[in-house]
C-alpha cells in the first residue's frame, strides 16, 4: 500500500468523503495542509478574510445542503476567531467539520507560539471534539467527526491536529474508513410503535389542536411527512423561526410564526389548544414565554431525537424520541390503517375561533409616503424574488420582518441564527448558500449594525463572483436594542444609536460590486428590480428606513402567549 | 434529593473535563466526584453525587448520557446499592487527648495509620454519613486535615454495569 504523509491522508480523507468545498484560512500551524492542498485539484478551498466568516460560509453550505461544512483555520487567533462561529452553529444544531492547526505534539503546554487549548475553549460550545496525538489515528478520528457532526441530533465536531502530524515525511499506509462504529455513541433511528400509537390517539381526540414544529422537521428532511400528517388531519400549524419552511408559508393551515414575535393567531392559538404536538422544536423561551403560562390547557405530545430536549423545561405528556421523519411516517401509517378520523365539528368550531384571530391582521403596518418602511422592503423582496429565493439574515428588528413578511414554501430556504443570535452571520452565511447553489437567487437581510460585523466578506464574494444581493435596512440603530429601550427602559436610548456610519453604496463599490442607496418608498421597488436583474453581480442595496418602526406583536418575557403587545394599527381593533 | 450516579466513560484525555464542564455550565451541583481506571483499560468508572429536583436530575442524566465519551449510565439511587466513601484524617493527639481520640476511632471502626508523638493519620470507611458523624464528634480543634474519597459506589445483586 502506498504511504501518505498526515497531510496528504486528511485531503486524500476528504475527498473520499465526498467534500467539495472547504472555507479556511492558512497560518503556521497548518501550512503542511496547505501545501497539499496546492497540490490537487479536487476540493474547492475558498480564501475567506476572517476565521468567523469561514464558519458561517460552512454553516450557510450546510443549512441549504445538509451536508456538513469544512472548515480549515491555524492554531491560536485562526482557532479563537472560529469560536463564534462554532458556536452559531452548535445553538442550532448545524453538522460542521472544523479543522484547527495545533502547535507540535512535543509544544504542547509550553505556552508555545500561537498555541491555545483548542479542545478546552470549544468543549463547551461543539457537539465533540478530538485531539489527534499520532498520525495513525488522524483517518478513523477524520471519520469519527464527520459520522458525529451529521448523525442524531447535528451539531459542529472540532479536530485539533498538531503541526507535527500532518508533518510530510511521516509517512503511513493509508485507507478510507468507509465503516465507523462507536460504542458510547449510538443515535436512536426509529421511535417507538407503542408511544407513536398512544401519541396518535390523543392527537385523534383534539378538539383544539394545534402543530408546533422547528429546525428538526428541516434537519431531518422530514417536510414531506409533516405535510402529508398535517393535511390529512387538518389541523392548523405554527412554526419556530428555526422551522420556517418545513410546512408552505403560504398554506392556509398554516398560522405564521409563534413565540416572541410571531401572530396573534398563533400565539393565541398556542393559549387555547388542548392538546400540542410539538415536533423537532426544543421549546426555547423565545417561544414558551412563561412558562407557567405556556399552554395551560394543553396535553403535550414532543417528537425529538435528543431526549434532554423533550421535558426540558415544559413538561410533557407523550414523549416520542425519534427522528421526525420516520416518527411521522409510523404515524401516517397508523392513521390511515385505522378508521378513527378527527373531531370534525370541533375541527370546524376551532378553525372559525382561528379565523377571527386572523382577521386582526396583526402584522399590518402604517404606510408613509416619505419614509420607506422595512416591512414594505421585506413584501417587495419577496414579489420581485417570486418568493423563492434565499434568504439569509442577521440579528434584530430585520431579521423579525424577514421571518414576517417573506413566507417560505420549501424548506432550507430560510437561513438564519435562531439561537446564539450572531450579528455578522448573514453575509457569509449568504456565500456559503450562493457556493452550494450557484444559480439561486441569494438574498441577504441584514441591519447597518450587523453587516459591518463581517463586511470584509465583500472582498470573498469579489475574488469567487459571488452574486448575492444584501438588502440593508439601514435604520440608524441597533433597532432592536433601542426598541427594547423604548418598551423597557422608558426611552433611554443607551448607546443603541449609530453615528459616523459609513457610506455603503461607495464602500461596496471600493470592493469592486455595485452598491446603490434608496431613500424614497416609490423607489424601492425598482431598485430592487434592477439589482435582480444584474445576475452576475453582488448588489448592495442601502435602504434609508423609517427609524421609529417597532415589530409587533411582541411577546414580553414573562408573558403569556395571549399577552402580547400589538401595533397601534392592531391595539383598539374588533375583531371579526 | 441525593442521587449517586454512576459511570463508565471512555478512557480518553479530557473526557472527565467534559463531564465537569457539564455541571459547572449548566449549574448543576456536584457533592463529590471520583473516578479511576477499571479491570478494562479503556474504560474508568465514575461515581458521582449530585443533588436536585426529579426534573433536574433527569437533564442530568440526560445531559450525561448525551455526551459521546459517556459509554454506560446508571443511577444507582433507583435500586438498592452499597455507599461507600473512605477518609484519611490527620488529628493533633497530645496528652490526654491521644486515648480520647483513639476510643473514638474505636467505636466508629476506625484503623490508625500513622501515629507521632503529637499527631495521629485515622483512616476510616463508611457511608458519607458515617464519616460526617465521626467528624462532628471530634473536637474541632484537633482536626489537621481531612481527605475523603468522595462515595463509591455499587448496585446490589448480580445485575451490573458493564460494557
Ligand atoms: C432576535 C431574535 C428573536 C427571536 N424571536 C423568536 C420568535 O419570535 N419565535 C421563535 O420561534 N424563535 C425566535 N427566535 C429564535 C429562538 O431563539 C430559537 O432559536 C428558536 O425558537 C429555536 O427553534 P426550534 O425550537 O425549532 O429549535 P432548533 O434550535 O432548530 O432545534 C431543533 C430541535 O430539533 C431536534 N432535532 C434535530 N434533529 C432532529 C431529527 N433528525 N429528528 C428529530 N428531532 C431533531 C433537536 O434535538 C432540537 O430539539 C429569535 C431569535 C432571535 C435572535
Ligand atoms: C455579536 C452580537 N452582539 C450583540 C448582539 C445584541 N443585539 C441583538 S440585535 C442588535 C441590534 C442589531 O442592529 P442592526 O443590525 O442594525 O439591526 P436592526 O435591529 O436595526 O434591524 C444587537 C446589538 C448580538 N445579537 N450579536
Ligand atoms: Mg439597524
Amino acid at each position: 500500500m502506498e504511504k501518505l504523509s498526515g497531510a496528504e491522508i486528511l485531503i486524500q480523507f476528504l475527498k473520499d468523503e465526498g467534500v467539495e468545498y472547504i472555507f479556511g484560512y492558512p497560518g503556521g500551524a497548518v501550512l503542511h495542509i496547505y501545501d497539499e492542498l496546492y497540490k490537487q485539484n479536487y476540493l474547492k478551498h475558498i480564501l475567506v478574510r476572517h476565521e468567523q466568516g469561514a464558519t458561517h460560509m460552512a454553516d450557510g453550505y450546510a443549512r441549504v445542503t445538509g451536508k456538513p461544512g469544512v472548515v480549515l483555520v491555524t492554531s491560536g487567533p485562526g482557532a479563537t476567531n472560529a469560536v463564534t462561529g462554532i458556536a452559531t452553529a452548535h445553538m442550532d444544531s448545524i453538522p460542521m467539520v472544523v479543522i484547527t492547526g495545533q502547535v507540535p505534539t512535543n509544544a504542547i503546554g509550553s505556552d508555545a507560539f500561537q498555541e491555545v487549548d483548542c479542545v478546552g475553549i470549544t468543549r463547551p460550545c461543539v457537539k465533540h471534539n478530538f485531539l489527534v496525538k499520532d498520525v495513525t489515528e488522524l483517518a478513523a478520528t477524520m471519520k469519527k467527526a464527520f459520522f458525529v457532526a451529521t448523525s442524531g441530533r447535528p451539531g459542529p465536531v472540532v479536530v485539533d491536529i498538531p503541526k507535527d502530524v500532518t508533518r510530510p515525511d511521516l509517512r503511513i499506509p493509508y485507507q478510507y474508513p468507509a465503516k465507523v462504529s462507536m460504542r458510547s455513541y449510538n443515535p436512536v433511528t426509529r421511535g417507538h410503535a407503542g408511544q407513536i400509537r398512544k401519541a396518535l390517539d390523543l392527537i385523534l381526540s383534539a378538539k383544539r389542536p394545534m402543530f408546533y414544529t422547528g429546525g428538526g422537521v428541516i434537519l431531518d428532511n422530514a417536510s414531506e411527512a409533516l405535510r402529508e400528517l398535517t393535511r390529512l388531519l387538518g389541523y392548523p400549524i405554527t412554526n419556530t423561526l428555526m422551522g420556517l419552511g418545513a410546512y408552505p408559508g403560504t398554506d392556509k393551515q398554516f398560522v405564521g410564526m409563534l413565540g416572541m414575535h410571531g401572530t396573534y393567531e398563533a400565539n393565541m392559538a398556542m393559549h387555547e389548544c388542548d392538546v400540542l404536538i410539538a415536533i423537532g422544536a426544543r421549546f426555547d423561551d423565545r417561544v414558551v414565554g412563561d412558562v407557567k403560562k405556556f399552554c395551560p390547557e394543553a396535553k403535550i405530545v414532543h417528537i425529538d431525537i435528543d431526549p434532554s430536549s423533550i421535558a426540558k423545561t415544559v413538561k410533557v405528556h407523550v414523549p416520542i424520541v425519534g427522528p421526525v421523519g420516520s416518527v411521522l411516517r409510523d404515524m401516517i401509517a397508523m392513521l390511515k390503517e385505522g378508521d378513527r378520523r378527527p373531531d370534525a365539528d370541533a375541527l370546524e368550531a376551532w378553525w372559525k375561533r382561528i379565523n377571527e384571530w386572523r382577521s386582526m391582521d396583526c402584522l399590518k403596518y402604517e404606510w408613509s409616503d416619505d419614509r420607506i418602511k422595512p416591512q414594505y422592503v421585506v413584501e417587495k423582496l419577496y414579489q420581485v424574488t417570486g418568493g423563492d429565493a434565499y434568504v439569509t439574515s442577521d440579528v434584530g428588528q430585520h431579521q423579525m420582518w424577514a421571518a414576517q413578511f417573506y413566507p417560505f414554501d420549501k424548506p432550507r430556504r430560510w437561513v438564519n441564527s435562531g439561537g446564539l443570535g450572531t450579528m455578522g452571520f448573514g453575509l457569509p452565511a449568504a456565500l456559503g448558500v450562493q457556493f452550494a447553489h450557484p444559480d439561486a437567487t441569494v438574498a441577504c437581510v441584514t441591519g447597518e449594525g450587523s453587516i459591518v460585523m463581517c463586511i470584509q466578506e465583500l472582498s470573498t464574494a469579489k475574488q469567487y463572483d459571488l452574486p448575492v444581493k444584501i438588502i440593508n435596512l439601514n435604520n440608524r440603530y441597533l433597532g432592536m436594542v433601542r426598541q427594547w429601550q423604548e418598551f423597557m427602559y422608558e426611552k433611554r436610548e443607551s448607546h443603541s444609536y449609530l453615528d459616523s456610519l459609513p457610506d455603503f453604496a461607495r464602500l461596496t463599490e471600493s470592493f469592486g460590486h455595485v452598491g446603490m442607496t434608496i431613500e424614497k418608498p416609490s423607489d424601492v421597488e425598482g431598485a430592487l428590480k434592477e439589482a435582480f436583474a444584474l445576475k452576475d453581480r453582488l448588489v448592495f442595496l442601502d435602504f434609508i428606513t423609517d427609524p421609529t418602526e417597532n415589530v409587533f406583536p411582541m411577546m414580553m418575557s414573562g408573558r403569556g402567549h395571549n399577552e402580547m403587545l400589538l401595533s397601534e394599527l392592531c391595539k383598539n381593533r374588533e375583531l371579526a | 434529593m441525593r442521587h449517586i450516579i454512576s459511570l463508565l466513560l471512555e478512557n480518553e484525555p479530557g473526557a472527565l473535563c467534559r463531564v465537569a464542564g457539564l455541571f459547572s455550565a449548566r449549574g448543576y451541583n456536584i457533592e463529590s466526584l471520583s473516578v479511576a481506571p477499571t479491570e478494562d483499560p479503556t474504560v474508568s468508572r465514575m461515581t458521582l453525587v449530585t443533588s436536585g429536583s426529579d426534573a433536574i436530575i433527569e437533564q442530568i442524566t440526560k445531559q450525561l448520557n448525551k455526551l459521546v465519551d459517556v459509554v454506560r449510565l446508571l443511577d444507582l439511587t433507583e435500586g438498592s446499592h452499597v455507599d461507600r466513601e473512605m477518609m484519611l484524617i490527620k488529628l493533633k493527639a497530645a496528652g490526654p487527648q491521644r486515648e480520647e481520640i483513639k476510643r473514638l476511632s474505636d467505636i466508629f471502626r476506625g484503623r490508625v495509620l500513622d501515629v507521632t508523638n503529637t499527631s495521629y493519620i485515622i483512616e476510616l470507611t463508611g457511608a458519607a454519613d458515617k464519616l460526617d458523624a465521626f467528624i462532628e464528634a471530634l473536637d474541632k480543634t484537633s482536626i489537621l486535615e481531612v481527605v475523603r474519597s468522595g462515595s463509591l459506589a455499587v448496585g446490589r445483586g448480580e445485575k451490573s454495569l458493564r460494557l
